[in-house]
């Protein structure tokens, strides 16, 4: 009944995947389908290498469909596209983030909030309309719904602005909805990882004034002269927190290990908001009196529709917003996934899939 | 300086009310005073107070910031007696109420924008350290005096034992139902719990146009919540297939339980982009489960009654409305059996103590 991955359709694809929860990556042959006629086909150039796709190499969330080819933040040149296509044309950089599909009827949809849509489909590790698995960007090749395809602003480095495909979106869409981007404002964000010095870098060119909160004081040089934050709070120094209790209008918190909250809610002001976008599998303890006290607010968030996401791009490309990457060859990746999981990277990996993954 | 003078000589009027002198929560007759009527002071008979839960909580010392002897009672209606020189909101024989806030800072941001009672200075109307050092006795007294700001003029034509739980009760829910904008008709909104707060939740969410699901632990309430109080629906929390059924309906969610419940299946119970909003004083950490917020962009709040503006504004939407508490009336020497049944939730569904009444022969 299954096909195989590299049967099921009809263009021979090469990419790197994980078959099993050791999550160890190896060379992986697969296809990838024509291009139909609302579809954009294109030649990977670059691929941030997100946190998730950890998570997920080593089903940590419990979704995973092996084998995994992760990848999304997928940056590309256009090499064919289907006959109703109207935004893209062969030669066009593209980018493609976190979803390749949802219905495109519902309130969500309808709204621009595709990534809300109950039937929104991964791009990777999620099953497509076509009944088969979808494979992400650690590949050669890719075909997307032109609906989920961005268009990348000229100019805009490709392989050093891929991770704004999932980082960048997923910061700035609750800075934007949560009315935490207006100039002066005071802003919080948690962790300082791939998602955290994008988060900072937005947070700055929307005029804020940013607190960056770690358990590390070593990161301390970095986030106040690298990335401009105007200060660092060392979270298990109470002294330092209790000082800056109340002075914060909102808190974005990237941070997916477990971790006590409390603390962090005790730095909002009354009304504040706390964002999650890291994303803890474990249920997280929440006071309630602090909340009742401040009318405080604890929300989630999660990437962003696409409407969004090309806004999110273009504001970047105009304000020269980019994440601090180090670019590897796809056989890294076993050892850059190594690094990840100790933290151990300034701030994302990106793999040149161009000179790295050349199929047979 | 002096340490404490005792309760009964610290002011120069003689006032009575009962108190709970330990965590036992065992109420008796108090002799204490209250302040002269300052130039900005309204000086109230208290005719009906309501008894919060809070009332109850703060007995037992369960928040750990009591001061005994405890005089509770925030949810105060009664007549002015005498007002100082330059108030100028009320005269002698207005109708009044008092809630739960005596004074703030007046001066800081929330203050500024009438939101005292996020001021982190405000002071509660019982248990708290009033500007002049002492502590703070509530409604389960013959008299209170207030100052101008922080009393409410009570409307023609809404009673004063059934209106009094407005006070606390009623500016809980309907402030948060305002602040998140619940309060549009037709929106579906949920409300965890049918006691005090819950019971008006109902009522003020009915009075907004919305349709209403109310969400308890037991069967038992659908019948008085559908057919007396008009909810569109009910749910029991603990069966999954309804609760199943129900996900992704509602657009924003009142939780007034203070116990320690499950917040997974009411998140899943919001449609995305919504509010689960905690009113409900527990003391116990809640659990949160982070994907679903993640996955529909949701949020958990909490809110804590509402300034005075809108306490104001809350009272004047309920005499208009006809909205006031489902109540049981009673003496003050039942204060301690009213306690017993209330931990049991057996009350429909705020007790009311008749002071003026109970306290005539003193």
């Amino acid at each position: 009944m299954a096909k195989s991955p590299e049967a099921e359709h009809p263009l021979k694809a090469i990419g790197w995947a994980t078959k099993d929860t050791s999550g160890v990556f190896s060379p992986f042959k697969f296809s990838r389908r024509a291009t139909g006629e609302h579809d954009v086909q294109f030649k990977v150039l670059y691929c941030g290498v997100c946190h998730s796709d950890l998570h997920m190499a080593k089903n940590e969330w419990g979704l995973t469909q092996y084998p995994l080819v992760p990848g999304h933040e997928i940056v590309g040149e256009v090499t064919e596209v289907g006959s109703k296509v109207e935004k893209f044309k062969v030669g066009d950089k593209v980018g493609v983030g976190c979803m390749v599909g949802s219905c495109r009827q519902c309130d969500q949809c309808t709204n621009d909030l595709e990534n809300y849509c109950s039937k929104m489909i991964l791009t990777y590790s999620a099953v497509y309309i076509d009944g088969t698995i979808t494979y992400g960007g650690y590949s050669n090749l890719m075909v997307a719904d032109e609906h989920f395809v961005v268009l990348w602003p000229k100019n805009f480095p490709l392989d050093i602005g891929a991770p704004l495909l999932c980082a960048g979106i997923t910061t700035y869409s609750p800075l934007r909805y949560f009315g935490l981007d207006k100039p002066g404002m005071s802003i919080g964000v948690v962790g300082l990882g791939g998602l955290g010095h994008v988060a900072v870098k937005f947070a700055k060119a929307f005029g804020t004034k940013v607190t960056v909160i770690s358990t590390s004081i070593n990161k301390k040089k970095e986030a106040t002269e690298k990335l401009g934050a105007d200060s660092f709070l060392v979270s298990r120094d109470p002294e330092e927190m209790k000082a800056a209790t109340g002075t914060l209008d909102g808190i974005i918190d990237t941070v997916s290990a477990h971790h006590p909250i409390l603390p962090l809610i005790s730095l909002l002001k009354p009304h504040g908001k706390m964002v999650l976008v890291g994303a803890p599998e474990k249920p997280l303890e929440l006071p309630a009196f602090p909340l009742l006290s401040g009318r405080k607010l604890v929300a989630g968030s999660g990437i962003g529709g696409m409407k969004e996401t090309q806004e999110m791009i273009d504001f970047a490309a105009k304000h020269n917003i980019l994440p601090d990457v180090e670019i590897i060859p796809i056989d890294y990746i076993n050892t850059a996934m190594d690094r990840l999981g100790k933290s151990d990277v300034k701030y994302r990996f990106v793999i040149d899939i161009a000179k790295s993954l050349k199929l047979e | 300086m002096a340490k404490s003078q005792s309760p009964e000589t610290e002011h120069p009027v003689k006032a009575f009310g009962w108190a709970a002198r330990d965590t036992s929560a065992h109420f008796s007759p108090f002799n204490f005073s209250r302040r002269a009527t300052g130039e900005r002071d309204v000086q109230v008979k208290v005719l009906y107070c309501g008894v919060c839960h809070s009332d109850l909580h703060m007995a037992k010392n369960e928040w750990g910031f009591t001061q005994f002897p405890i005089v509770p009672g925030h949810e105060i209606t009664g007549i002015v007696t005498e007002v100082g020189s330059k108030v100028e909101k009320f005269k002698v024989g207005d109708k009044v109420g008092v809630g739960c806030m005596v004074g703030s800072c007046r001066e800081c941001d929330q203050c500024a924008n009438d939101l005292e009672n996020y001021c982190s200075k405000f002071i509660l109307t019982y248990s708290s350290r009033y500007t002049d050092g002492t502590v703070t006795y509530g409604g389960y007294s013959d008299k209170i005096v207030a100052d101008e700001h922080f009393v409410i003029r009570w409307p023609e034509n809404l009673p004063l034992d059934a209106g009094a739980p407005l006070l606390c009760a009623g500016i809980t829910t309907y402030s948060p139902l305002k602040y998140h904008g619940l309060d549009k008709p037709g929106l579906n909104i949920g409300v965890v719990g049918l006691g005090g707060l819950g019971h008006v939740a109902v009522k003020f969410a009915k009075a907004f146009g919305s349709k209403v699901t109310v969400i308890s632990t037991s069967i038992n309430k659908k019948k008085e919540a559908t057919e007396r109080l008009g909810a569109d629906s009910f749910l029991v929390s603990r069966d999954q297939e309804a609760m199943q059924a129900a996900a992704g309906t509602l657009d924003g969610i009142i939780d007034t339980v203070s116990a320690a419940h499950p917040l997974l299946p009411l998140v899943n119970l919001l449609k995305p982009h919504s509010h689960l909003i905690m009113v409900g004083g527990g003391e116990k950490p809640l659990e949160v489960p982070m994907l679903p917020l993640i996955f529909g962009r949701k949020s958990i709040s909490g809110s804590g009654i509402g300034g005075l503006k809108e306490t104001q504004e809350m009272v004047d939407f309920a005499a208009k409305h006809n909205i006031f508490a489902d109540v049981e009336v009673i003496p003050m020497d039942y204060i301690n059996t009213a306690f017993e049944r209330l931990e049991k939730s057996d009350v429909k569904y705020r007790f009311v103590i008749d002071v003026a009444n109970s306290f005539k022969a003193e």
